[in-house]
C-alpha cells in the first residue's frame, strides 16, 4: 500500500508543515521508500501481545529496585500538586519572538 | 604541562585535587585549542563563563571543598538547555535560544566541579546518523576531515577525539551516542533508560531518549556517568528511583568466566570485513582474559529498524508540536493568519529529515493506521525486549559490532535517509529494550578509520559493561590512540 500526493497534502496540514511541489513529490517518494521496509513488520503475529510504551514497563518484575507504574506501563509517577516553580516570566519571555506587557503576541485570531 | 590536553579525566581531577594545575590553567589550555574551531565541533563558547567557572572550582580546591570531578572541563552537546550558553538542539528553529534553566545533567555534572567549555555540534534535534542534519554544517571527523564523525552526537565525539575536551555529554536515542564514539575511535555509554534525568534535554522520542558520558576510557565515563546519574524524582516521571551508584567501583573485576552472549544476527552478511575481523581480535582478546565466547540469538534486530523509525517520528511529532513561533524560537516574517504562521515558522526552521520525521509521524498516529504501524510497532517493541531477557538467561553481557562499517564519506548518504535509517541496525535494539549499551574502541577498519565494539548489558547493569571495557582497555591501546593532526 503506497501514499498518494492526497496524503501527503493531508500529513501536512496535521503537522503544520508546507512543501512546494517538487519537495512534496521527493517526500512522497522517500516516504514510499520507508514504508517499503515497514511491511515486514506488519506481518509478524503479534497476537496476544501487550504494546511496549516504555522501557520502564519493561523493567517491572526484572528488579525489585525499580519504582511501580501499572501493568500496562503507561502510567508513570506523578509528582506532588503542589507549586515548586517560582514565577520567572522575564526570563521565559526572553526567547520569545514578541511580547508585549508580558504577553505573547500572536497574529489577530477573532475578529 | 604540554600535555595536559592528552590526560584523561581521572588524570585531570587527581593533578587538579593535588594542585599540579589550576583549574583555571586547565580551562585555558583547552579554550586555546578550540581557537578557529576545529571539526565545526562547537556551537557555542563563552570564554568568560567557562573562565570563572574555572576559578570558582579552584576557590572551592583551595578551601578543600572540591567535587570528586573539580576543574575538568566538559562540554555538553546542544541538546541539554543551558543558562550560559545558547542552546539550539543543531535547529534553525531554537537559533539564538536562552533557556531560563540547566538540564539536570549540567547542573549534576557542575555540581560534581566541572567545568563547561561549551556548546557542541549535532544533528537537528538529534535526528541522524552523520551530523549532516546540524542546521550549522556538519562535523567533520578529526581521523579524516573528508568522513562524517556520526552522529547525532558527533561534536561531541569528535570533539573528544581531536582533544578539544577530555569529556562531553551525548544523548542516545537509537545510538547517538554508541555509533559516533564507534566512528571517531573514543568510549561512549548509554546508561539504562531512566538512570540519567530527561530534565532540560531537548526532547526527540521521550521513550528511548537517554543522556550519557563520551570520553577516552572506560575508567572516565565511569567517573562522569557516576555524576550524571541519580534520581531526578519531581522533574522527570520516567527517572528511575535507583540510588545513586559509584560505577568506578567494579572496574576491577577480572573477566575470569565472564560469559559473552554473541548474536548471530550481528554477525551477518551486512557486516563488512574489516569490522568483523577487529571485533573479533577484541572478543579473542577478551577470551584470553578468561571470558567466555557464547552464541546466542536476538531474533528481531532487523524487525528494530521499522520498529525505531515508526515509534520515534511518531513521539518526535508529538514533541515537536511545541515549535510553533509563539513562546520561543524563530518565527516567520511573513503570514496571512495565524495558521499560516505555525507553517512558515516551521517550515522555514526545520531541516528536511525534521520534517520527514514529522511526517511519518503524523501518519502512523493518524486515524485508520494507529493500531497497524504504531500498536503494532510498539508489540514488537515488547518482543524484542523479551528476546533480551532470553540472551541475558545465557550471558552476562551481549558484545558485537556498533555499525555495519566504519565512518562513511561526508555526503555519501545524505540524499538517501534510508540508507542512514539501515545502518542503525546494531544499536538500535538496545534502545528500543531501554537497555544499557556502550562503544569501546577496539582498533581499525581498512581505510584507517575506528572499529567500536558494543557492549549491552541487562538493564541496570552499567557497572558490568565498563568493568569488561576497562579490563579490556588494561590489555590493550586502541583507547590511547589519538588522530594525526593532535600533537
Amino acid at each position: 500500500m503506497s501514499l498518494t500526493s492526497h496524503d501527503i497534502d493531508r500529513l501536512a496540514q496535521l503537522s503544520r508543515l508546507q512543501f512546494d511541489p517538487p519537495a512534496a513529490e521527493r517526500l512522497l517518494g522517500q516516504l514510499n521508500g520507508f514504508f517499503q521496509i515497514v511491511e515486514q513488520m506488519r506481518a509478524v503475529d503479534t497476537s496476544g501481545v501487550v504494546p511496549m510504551a516504555h522501557p520502564v514497563d519493561a523493567m517491572q518484575g526484572l528488579t525489585k529496585a525499580i519504582a511501580d507504574a501499572d501493568e500496562l506501563g503507561v502510567t508513570l509517577r506523578l509528582r506532588e500538586d503542589l507549586v515548586s516553580e517560582p514565577n520567572q516570566r522575564e526570563a521565559n519571555q526572553r526567547s520569545a519572538p514578541a511580547v508585549e506587557r508580558g504577553l505573547f503576541l500572536v497574529p489577530k485570531v477573532i475578529e | 604541562m604540554g600535555d595536559l590536553h592528552n590526560k584523561s579525566v581521572a588524570q585531570l581531577a587527581a593533578m587538579l585535587k593535588n594542585k599540579e594545575v589550576s583549574a583555571v590553567e586547565v580551562a585555558t589550555r583547552f579554550l586555546a585549542r578550540m581557537g578557529g574551531n576545529p571539526h565545526n565541533a562547537f556551537l557555542d563558547i563563552h570564554s568568560e563563563v567557562t573562565l570563572a567557572q574555572a576559578q570558582a572550582s579552584d576557590d572551592k580546591i583551595a578551601a578543600g571543598t572540591a567535587g570528586p570531578l573539580e576543574g575538568v572541563p566538559i562540554a555538553h552537546k546542544d541538546i541539554f538547555v543551558t543558562k550560559d550558553f545558547v542552546t539550539t538542539a543543531g535547529s534553525k528553529i531554537l537559533q539564538d535560544y536562552r533557556s531560563p534553566f540547566d538540564a539536570t545533567v549540567v547542573t549534576r555534572l557542575r555540581d560534581a566541579g566541572m567545568v563547561t567549555l561549551g556548546k557542541l555540534n549535532c544533528d537537528e534535534f538529534a535526528m541522524g546518523s552523520a551530523n549532516e542534519n546540524s542546521a550549522y554544517e556538519a562535523v567533520t571527523n578529526p581521523w579524516n576531515a573528508t568522513r562524517i564523525p556520526g552522529g547525532s552526537s558527533g561534536g561531541s565525539a569528535a570533539a573528544v577525539a581531536a582533544r578539544l575536551t577530555p569529556a562531553a555529554t551525548g544523548t542516545d536515542t537509537g545510538g547517538s551516542i554508541r555509533q559516533p564514539a564507534a566512528f571517531c575511535g573514543i568510549t561512549g555509554i548509554k546508561p539504562t533508560y531512566g538512570r540519567a534525568s530527561r530534565y532540560g534535554m531537548v526532547a526527540f522520542a521521550s521513550s528511548l531518549d537517554q543522556a550519557g558520558p563520551m570520553a577516552r576510557s572506560a575508567e572516565d565515563c565511569a567517573w562522569l556517568l557516576s555524576a550524571m546519574c541519580g534520581p531526578d524524582l519531581d522533574r522527570d516521571s520516567t527517572s528511575l528511583n535507583v540510588a545513586k551508584e559509584d560505577f568506578s567501583l567494579g572496574l576491577m573485576q577480572p573477566l575470569q568466566g565472564v560469559r559473552v552472549g554473541l548474536p548471530n544476527e550481528f554477525f551477518g552478511e551486512g557486516l563488512s570485513g574489516d569490522v568483523r575481523r577487529a571485533i573479533d581480535a577484541a572478543l579473542k582478546q577478551l577470551q584470553t582474559q578468561g571470558a567466555k565466547l557464547v552464541p546466542i540469538a536476538l531474533p528481531r534486530t532487523e524487525l528494530s529498524i521499522p520498529v525505531y523509525y515508526i515509534i520515534a517520528p511518531a513521539e518526535a511529532s508529538s514533541n515537536l508540536s511545541r515549535f510553533d513561533g509563539v513562546k520561543f524560537g524563530h518565527r516567520a516574517k511573513e503570514f496571512s493568519d495565524l495558521a499560516d504562521m505555525y507553517e512558515k515558522t516551521r517550515s522555514e526552521a526545520f531541516g528536511d529529515e525534521v520534517k520527514r520525521r514529522i511526517m511519518i509521524g503524523a501518519y502512523v498516529l493518524s486515524h485508520g493506521y494507529y493500531d497497524a504501524y504504531y500498536l503494532q510497532a510498539q508489540k514488537i517493541r515488547r518482543m524484542i525486549a523479551d528476546d533480551f531477557q532470553q540472551a541475558f538467561s545465557q550471558c552476562d553481557v551481549i558484545a558485537g559490532p556498533v555499525a555495519p562499517t566504519t565512518a562513511w564519506k561526508l555526503g555519501d548518504k545524505s540524499d538517501d535517509p534510508l540508507a542512514n535509517y539501515l545502518a542503525d541496525i546494531f544499536t538500535l535494539p538496545a534502545s528500543l529494550a531501554g537497555l544499557p549499551g556502550m562503544s569501546l574502541p577496539v582498533g581499525f577498519g581498512e581505510n584507517g578509520m575506528p572499529v567500536g565494539m558494543q557492549l549491552i548489558g541487562n538493564y541496570l547493569q552499567e557497572t558490568k559493561l565498563l568493568n569488561v571495557a576497562h579490563q579490556y582497555q588494561l590489555h590493550t591501546d586502541h583507547h590511547l590512540k589519538t588522530p594525526g593532526d593532535v600533537a
